[in-house]
């Protein structure tokens, strides 16, 4: 290694640990307040219709067939059959080999394609392997790239490591979006959380996103909490704005409002769209469109009235 | 796109406030003797309700009630039994929460979600821990049979009228004690809930007796001869003069008075958690506490960056309606409180220092005060020195750690303070310096009833909450 990459390597060192720390009983507080605030009638319709349009409708097993994305595709266009004023989603989200696919089946939508690249989820390969996953990616069209960081090399304390990785995915995603993906479950504390987002958005990170949803916990409001406060940072500091994606757990209307407060009240209205906010959340479009129904007809209707796909 | 929250009040009828209420002595509501005197919503100064006044010679008789009950019934009965009454009676301030919640929101103007997140959950909790000593007071460390004084006359003041309450009278009853208590004259309406609650529990008639009036009602009852302790939570000025009125009595005295609390930020503390506990600590319900942290100390290196933060984080407090669940910051509690507010802030320009609040729309008809933030502050100046008891901080800076703890120290107060610091031996250096009865660290305004809390020089003597509350109402 060069002198002079051990001085940039010591320098974002330094830089990271002087990052102020981060209480983790107060975050939580901060965000278990926020959580209770009481959202009703217009607000809630107006959360819902928001929600639905950030929601980024995502499909990665092994068992994923193009059939299957096809389906997908067709419920990000319309989400709700019975109703055209729904808005669409914001993304679909596949693995680098069903892209193409994804592709053709949103063409004309507007509606975006994300690939998972970089090894998803575990990011252990080399670096090699994970610039041609993105690239494969990139070729078949997908608009934006979602990257697992190498945590092994973070919670090591390489942080050039990773910098030098995201650096390099960022440059082979060329046009697309770039999204990192900090695997919040496995940086354990909330310290980390704040570290990571910062080194992710230093090293050229569109979007920060919480989790790949593999591992537990997943997105969480504490850590979305510290990713926001980061990013709202890093604008004051820098003057570029980075996008928030939680992925992973959030299953009810409810969460996804939690979410959206959350936003409004840390990072600020200006990040409540879908180019500055994504909810990584495939479960929950069904329970939006269930409760967008309830609002606007006043009774449930039961789940066999949406779609499974 | 803006993310409006639609209003999300509670509704009032949830209160049941009725026209008139009379005091409650001997078990029995009764009208008073005095000139019958109006509750006032604070956030839209419509009359609530009509409430009795109690002259001389109802005092008397509550504080004879109480006697007889002490000697009677109270007294004797074993502290197992006691336990009996006071469990039940937090069930039913559990049962009957959003009731009081939303009462005590209406007469006091604080934010529902401060009364029904921290106010009520809090009364409960202390009945179920005194219930947990009425029957082992003789392992509290007081000796093996410690008694009770006697009949204990309670005052308490308008910011927590139900918390208050709930740290004189459940002490009061675990240790044997019958009480006399008199709520402030500006909210007395959950207190006559709650002695309804009595009544729901059979407590046996006189164990508690609650009268209603302003200073004069208090007067007399702290000067009754017949009572044997006299507790009092309120303003310096009015624990001066109660001071004066026992001085040379049996009566048993503990005042719990006003604060300065200096909220100590040091440059390695987390700094977004730092914020959040400097806004909970001065504008939690509307800065009407004793033990809010109304000096902000901040370390010179860090300081431009926290007021940052701080007037970002205040621009987002919701100020309004106290009934909607989404309000952060309330009404101020009367028309009085509200001038004093004025008074001082307008000294704090005057004297050279500069005024910030966040663009906020106040409503047309009630008592408000905009969250304020005071920068420049030096520690001659008034608001540095006086209790505002409203939602105006001071900031001041420090340069070392020393300095800090004497800047803290400087004041004829002592209630409460906080460190905010990622460094455990900071914390303790701190802590161990600081003269306050309580410190806080990377917290604020956190209650529990098995901590003690009380002051140091002007802000009192004695100490409610845990173990040590139970001596102020023991033979020790």
């Amino acid at each position: 290694m060069s002198t002079e990459t051990l001085t940039g390597a010591a320098e974002l060192r330094a830089f990271l640990h002087g990052l102020p720390g981060v209480d983790r009983v107060g975050a939580e507080e901060r965000a278990a307040r926020l959580a209770s605030r009481s959202i009703k009638t217009t607000a809630k319709a107006a959360a819902i219709d928001l929600a639905i349009s950030m929601v980024d409708l995502t499909t990665l097993e092994g068992a994923d067939t193009p059939g299957k994305v096809r389906a997908l595709c067709a419920k990000a266009a319309r989400p709700d059959p019975d109703d055209p004023d729904v808005p669409r989603v914001a993304a679909v989200c596949v693995y680098s080999d069903l892209v193409d696919v994804a592709v053709r089946a949103l063409d004309g939508t507007g509606i975006g394609v994300a690939s998972v690249a970089t090894s998803f989820p575990s990011g252990r390969a080399p670096l090699e392997a994970k610039l041609a996953d993105t690239r494969a990616a990139v070729d078949s069209g997908a608009a934006e790239i979602d990257m697992v960081i190498d945590r092994g090399a973070f919670l090591a304390g390489d942080y050039a490591k990773v910098f030098d990785q995201i650096v390099a995915v960022k440059e082979a995603c060329g046009p697309a979006h770039l999204k990192v993906i900090l695997e919040t479950g496995e940086l354990a504390t909330l310290d980390n959380v704040r570290r990571a987002s910062w080194l992710a958005m230093r090293a050229g990170a569109d979007f920060i996103k919480t989790s790949t949803g593999k591992v537990s916990p997943a997105a969480t409001l504490p850590v979305t909490l510290v990713m926001l406060e980061a990013v709202r940072d890093f604008r004051a500091a820098t003057g570029r704005r980075v996008g928030v994606k939680p992925a992973g757990g959030i299953r009810t209307t409810k969460d996804a409002i939690k979410y959206l407060v959350l936003v409004n009240e840390t990072a600020g209205p200006d990040w409540l769209s879908p180019a500055w906010f994504r909810l990584g959340a495939s479960s929950v479009l069904n329970d939006l469109l269930m409760q967008r129904r309830k609002l606007a007809t006043g009774v449930y209707s039961g789940p066999d009235y949406f779609t499974q796909d | 796109m803006v993310f409006e929250y639609a209003p999300a009040p509670e509704s009032a009828s949830v209160a049941r406030i009725r026209e008139s209420y009379g005091q409650f002595v001997g078990g029995e509501f009764v009208r008073g003797g005095g000139e019958p005197f109006k509750s006032v919503n604070p956030a839209d100064e419509t009359v609530l309700a009509e409430v009795a006044c109690a002259d001389d010679g109802d005092v008397d008789r509550a504080v004879k009630a109480a006697r007889t009950a002490f000697d009677k019934v109270w007294g004797p009965m074993p502290g197992a039994e006691r336990a009996k009454y006071l469990y039940r009676i937090a069930r039913l301030v559990q049962e009957r929460a959003r009731e009081l919640a939303v009462l005590e929101s209406i007469d006091n103007g604080k934010p529902i979600r401060e009364s029904r997140d921290v106010d009520v959950p809090l009364v409960a909790a202390h009945f179920f821990y005194y219930a947990g000593w009425a029957d082992k007071l003789g392992h509290a460390g007081f000796g093996t049979d410690p008694r009770p004084l006697g009949v204990a006359a309670q005052v308490i003041p308008w910011n927590f009228p139900l918390l208050m309450l709930a740290w004189k009278i459940a002490p009061a009853l675990a240790c044997g004690n019958t009480v006399v208590l008199k709520p402030a004259e500006t909210t007395p309406l959950t207190a006559l809930v709650f002695a309804d609650i009595c009544r729901q529990a059979e407590l046996p008639a006189g164990v508690v007796n609650i009268v209603t009036g302003a200073g004069e009602t208090g007067r007399a009852l702290v000067a009754h001869e017949g009572v044997d302790k006299v507790a009092f939570t309120g303003s310096t000025e009015v624990g001066k003069e109660i001071a004066r009125t026992v001085a040379g009595t049996r009566k048993r005295l503990t005042l719990e008075l006003g604060g300065k609390a200096a909220n100590i930020v040091y440059d390695d503390a987390a700094l977004d958690q730092a914020v959040e506990g400097v806004v909970d600590g001065i504008f939690f319900n509307q800065g009407h506490v004793c033990c809010a942290g109304s000096r902000l100390l901040v370390q010179e290196s860090i300081a431009d960056e926290l007021l940052a933060r701080l007037k970002a984080r205040m621009a987002t407090l919701r100020v309004g309606d106290p009934l909607d669940k989404n309000t952060d910051v309330g009404a101020v509690n009367s028309a009085a409180q509200l001038e004093r507010i004025r008074e001082l802030a307008a000294s704090g320009e005057a004297e050279g220092a500069t005024r910030w609040s966040p663009p906020c729309e106040l409503p047309g008809r009630g008592f408000w005060f905009a969250p304020t933030v005071f920068t420049g502050v030096a520690q001659s100046h008034r608001i540095a020195r006086e209790e505002i008891f409203g939602p105006v901080l001071s900031v001041l800076t420090f340069r070392t750690p020393d300095e800090a703890v004497a800047k803290a120290n400087n004041t004829p107060y002592g209630l409460s303070a906080g460190i905010w610091t990622e460094k455990g031996s900071r914390i303790l250096w701190t802590a161990q310096r600081l003269r306050a009865g309580v410190v806080w660290a990377n917290t604020f305004n956190k209650f529990d009833p098995a901590s003690p809390f009380g002051g140091y020089k002007e802000s009192g003597f004695g100490r409610e909450g845990g173990r040590h509350g139970l001596e102020a109402y023991l033979d020790v």
